[in-house]
């Protein structure tokens, strides 16, 4: 019995690509400006530097603008069903767990209908990498509340207002156990890439939260923590062994204050420096990067880059390698008797 | 006749030679009943009887001690000969308190033998069971039957009064007692109960001897008790079994082995992506034992059970996911999937009675409508019955062979009466099985993801993992051949005809369907699925008796056997007995446009063989 994988028994040394080599003869059909654009540059940017056999990649996404992705990613890959693509990805690695598997998702196919895989995918912590293209509205169906939707966003499906409050995708995950947490700006090339890139190499699932701007039913709805001037002073850069520093000169820091997050300018108020939370990404409580994820609803700024990043045990199914004697054995079970030619019966039993 | 009629031998009353007997064990759900059936059956089978068993059992784990519906039974068939059903009306009851006598009694025959627990018909449980008088005491009840009262409950105590256990521990032994009775009863040796029990507690010296000391006292009772007045032995008839190894299987052990050995005749892994639903889960359970052949996936729920398996038949392994009713109802729009994307997946539904959570834990045959029509858009797919516990292993086999072959998700049909019941099964050899090795695409040259083989309509398995292959599978339509997304509307209707086409091309394997009974028979009495015992039996004893009928099983359930039409045809009367209100009956009009005669039922079990009998003998008029 053999596991179906097509991996050469003799070293092969895998072939330089470029990002060219990974778009399909299908043209992306993404409404112009969209950032999904972005997002998958960064991906096949991502692919590139992985040093992976183009065809060891598999993409794998649910229904939505940005579950057409696939089609446009010269790997293999899989449009699956809403909110279902976090199962195929599952049975897909563990039946061939050579494959670099992608799940591609949005905020309402991976966190309402399919909230439960979701959920599931990041306590078992599988070696898939997932992103999340998080436009706060569905595109597709044309414009509905998502579960990432502010309380009293106006959309189609609530001209009122929404009266439901949103959900913060990251501290889900982390709720549910995952191992490599974060969250980038459709308009940060770089860091893109280099988040990307870090996911691709973390040892188990990785959640990457992508802020998208939906120009046609949610324009501009990131604005004051994606555009050039007010970003310095809303949102604040995570990078491991670094104080949590921000504002255009870089003079304003997140300091712990009766156990709270607070924002202090440093030199006021007797604030220092030292005083300000060093990111650390590998720190094995769980609650730091949950403090990170629900940031941004007040004062204080919105954290992109690495929230969290640690090992821990990566999900692998049982797996022997059985022969035939093996499964005759095991057909027959414990408890049996033998008829011979002329009809005698014995007990086989030991 | 067989050469060895094996008989064992002990003790001084007469015995009396039978052709086939029904035994009922009924009792609390934690007095022991399914083991003592079990080991029984085992003994039975070593000694080269036929035999087939039902577990009847409530949904609830320990309902409340002692009431009606807290009553476990369990139910075999023994025979000298080939036994086809678990039987209907008992020979033995064993009832190990008042409610068990109460629910079972009405199904004991004339004659039978009836052994109580005389120690549980105290005023307490007499009350649960809503008797006002104890029963015991109506001599008018007892004189259609033979009564045995056998102390269990202090005889028990009594033989374990010098050991140190709890009263509550002791009582626990008392289904060893009601199993040596059995053994000396049916004449059958207790030397498999006493290996099984040094083992089973080799580390509790005193539990040990505490149930061994309770077995032999419940032999000996046999031996003494001046109700029991002769014991039977079963008559060897017919022709001897065919040589090889032969074990017991519950249906859902079938079906996980037979998945097993397809993966092995294939050349793959076996997935199975699966969530716990009564009665389908012993399939998981089974496969979970045996990480050297099977890559075992406990999801979070139904859907991503079926998920996991298309992930899994994308990746080239052997997938399938198992469930019942209502776990096959949320599989739905996935298995829409795996048609729109073929790719082979085995779905196993192993029905009960429905709609909604219904009663989890009775049989039914409610579910073909929703295999052949259950899903959105035209979704046509293979559905295939088992018919008998040890069918399940076949048709496990020939499910994956088909999946395989035609590139298509095949759905299998089971019941609870078949997955929890079980029966004598020759373990094959696995060259004995077809052999149907996968194979991958490889070559990048001209490959086309929706190209078709003309044979079968199948379309290329290219895996990911194989250079220049990579393409991109989905829900969304596909254009013939490049298998791109479409939208095209005249590609659309055409792919909608190549869909149905594929799986209408399947009726080339199927068998030439097969008639048993009467050579000049007016009556054909049509069965699908888990009723083929119960119909074998009845036309065996009547056609036997002169009545002109016979009778024909289809596993294939779409596509219908192409031989099917001309079959029906040839008969005056076509019964069609069916545990659903006459699914294959309404198809049977529709598609072939042939009136059958319905006998339905919907009461959680199965068929009785008087119940079928009887019809036959109204349609054939008086004999």
């Amino acid at each position: 019995m053999s596991t179906p994988t097509n991996t050469e028994t003799s070293p092969k040394t895998v072939p330089t690509y470029s990002r060219k080599d990974f778009l399909s003869s299908t043209e992306p059909r993404w409404c112009a400006g969209c950032g999904t654009f972005a997002t998958f540059n960064g991906i096949t940017r991502a692919f590139v530097n992985a040093g992976i056999e183009r065809e060891k990649f598999a993409v794998v996404s649910g229904i939505g603008c940005s579950s057409r992705l696939p089609y446009y990613s010269n790997t293999y890959g899989f449009h699956t069903i809403h909110g279902r693509a976090p199962t195929v990805a599952m049975g897909l690695k563990m039946a061939n767990p050579d494959l670099n598997v992608w799940v591609i998702t949005g905020d309402g196919d991976g966190l309402s209908i399919g909230g439960n895989h979701f959920i599931h995918l990041m306590r078992r912590n599988p070696n898939i990498k997932v992103v999340l293209f998080n436009n706060q509205i569905y595109g597709l169906t044309k414009g509905q509340t998502s579960p990432t939707s502010p309380l009293g966003a106006k959309t189609k499906s609530a001209p009122y207002g929404s009266v439901d409050r949103p959900m913060h995708p990251l501290t889900v995950a982390l709720g549910a156990g995952a191992t490599f947490v974060a969250r980038v700006p459709d308009t940060d090339n770089e860091l893109m890439y280099q988040v990307l890139n870090a996911a691709s190499k973390h040892e188990g699932v990785a959640i990457v939260e992508v802020l998208i701007n939906c120009v046609i039913f949610n324009d501009k709805v990131f604005e004051s923590i994606t555009n050039k001037e007010t970003r310095p002073d809303t949102t604040v850069l995570l990078e491991a062994g670094k104080p949590l520093l921000f504002g255009a000169n870089k003079d304003r820091g997140i300091i712990m204050k009766n156990d709270r997050p607070t924002v202090a300018k440093i030199g006021e108020g007797g604030a220092r420096l030292e005083d300000v939370i060093i990111h650390d990404p590998q720190n094995p409580n769980s609650g730091y990067a949950f403090m990170l994820a629900e940031m941004g609803d007040s004062e204080l700024p919105v954290p992109y880059g690495i929230f969290r990043q640690i090992h821990e045990h990566v999900h692998k199914p049982h797996a022997g390698k059985g022969n035939k004697e093996g499964l005759l054995k095991t057909l027959r079970g414990s408890n049996t008797w033998s008829v011979d030619n002329s009809g005698k019966i014995s007990s086989l039993e030991k | 006749m067989q050469e060895n009629n094996v008989q064992y031998s002990s003790g001084s009353k007469p015995t009396e030679l039978i052709d086939s007997s029904v035994i009922r064990l009924g009792g609390d759900s934690g007095d022991g009943m399914q083991l003592v059936g079990d080991l029984f059956t085992n003994t039975c089978a070593i000694f080269g009887d036929y035999f087939a068993t039902l577990p009847d059992y409530p949904s609830e784990i320990r309902a409340p001690a002692g009431t009606i519906f807290g009553v476990s039974g369990f139910q075999l068939c023994i025979g000298g000969s080939e036994v086809f059903t678990p039987g209907d009306m008992y020979d033995t009851l064993i009832a190990m308190n008042p409610a068990a006598l109460k629910v079972n009694l009405p199904q004991v025959r004339k004659g039978g033998t009836v052994i109580i627990n005389e120690d549980a018909f105290i005023p307490k449980n007499l009350e649960k069971a809503g008797y006002t008088e104890n029963p015991l005491d109506q001599s008018e009840t007892w004189k259609n039957y033979r009564l045995v009262r056998v102390p269990m409950t202090s005889a028990t105590q009594n033989l374990l009064s010098d050991l140190p256990l709890s009263s509550k521990e002791a009582d626990r032994c008392k289904n060893f007692f009601a199993l040596g009775v059995l053994l000396w009863l049916y004449n059958r040796s207790p030397e498999y109960s006493r290996k099984w029990m040094t083992k089973k507690f080799e580390r509790k010296a005193d539990i040990l001897k505490a149930n061994m000391r309770t077995f032999e006292g419940g032999l000996q009772f046999g031996e003494t008790c001046a109700a029991l007045n002769h014991r039977w032995n079963l008559k060897k008839s017919g022709p001897a079994p065919k040589a090889g190894v032969y074990r017991n299987i519950t249906g859902n052990q079938a079906a996980a082995m037979g998945l097993m050995a397809a993966a092995e005749r294939s050349g793959l892994r076996l997935f199975l992506g699966s969530y716990p639903i009564t009665p389908a889960t012993d399939i998981m359970h089974e496969l979970s034992k045996y990480p050297d052949f099977a890559t075992v996936f406990q999801a979070e729920d139904e859907i991503a059970g079926i998920g996991s398996a298309i992930g899994a038949a994308f990746g080239g392994a052997l997938a399938a996911t198992n469930t019942s009713g209502p776990g096959f109802s949320l599989k739905s729009e996935f298995m829409n999937l795996a048609v729109m994307t073929e790719l082979p997946l085995v779905i196993i539904d192993v029905q009960r009675a429905g709609p909604s959570t219904g009663i989890p834990t009775k049989t039914e045959q409610s579910d073909m409508m929703q295999a052949m029509f259950g899903r959105h858009g035209e979704s046509p797919m293979v559905v295939m019955a088992a018919s008998t516990p040890k069918d399940c292993f076949d048709t496990a086999v020939e499910a994956s062979r088909i999946a395989l072959k035609y590139m298509t998700p095949v759905i299998m049909l089971s019941e609870g009466y078949l997955g929890n019941g079980s029966e004598v099964w020759r373990v094959p050899e696995l060259d004995e099985l077809p052999s149907f090795p996968a194979k991958f695409r490889t070559d990048p040259t001209n490959f086309k993801p929706y190209e078709r083989d003309p044979e079968t309509l199948a379309r290329p398995w290219a895996i990911p993992g194989t250079p220049g292959l990579e393409h991109r599978l989905g829900g969304l339509e596909k254009l013939d051949g490049a298998g791109t997304v479409s939208q095209d509307g005249p590609n659309h209707e055409k792919m909608t005809h190549l869909r149905a086409a594929k799986v209408a091309k399947v009726a080339q394997d199927i068998p030439k369907t097969e008639v048993y009974g009467h050579p000049e028979a007016e009556l054909l009495v049509l069965g699908w699925g888990g009723t083929a015992g119960v119909i074998k039996s009845a036309v065996r004893n009547l056609s036997g008796q002169g009545y002109k009928v016979a009778c024909a099983h289809i596993r294939y359930l779409n596509p219908l056997p192409p031989d099917l039409e001309s079959l029906l045809k040839k008969y005056k009367k076509v019964l069609l007995p069916e545990l659903n209100s006459g699914q294959l009956w309404y198809r049977l009009r529709a598609e072939l446009l042939i009136n059958t005669e319905k006998l339905n039922k919907m009461q959680g079990q199965p068929f009785r063989i008087d119940e079928i009998e009887s019809k036959i003998k109204s349609l054939l008029g008086a004999h």
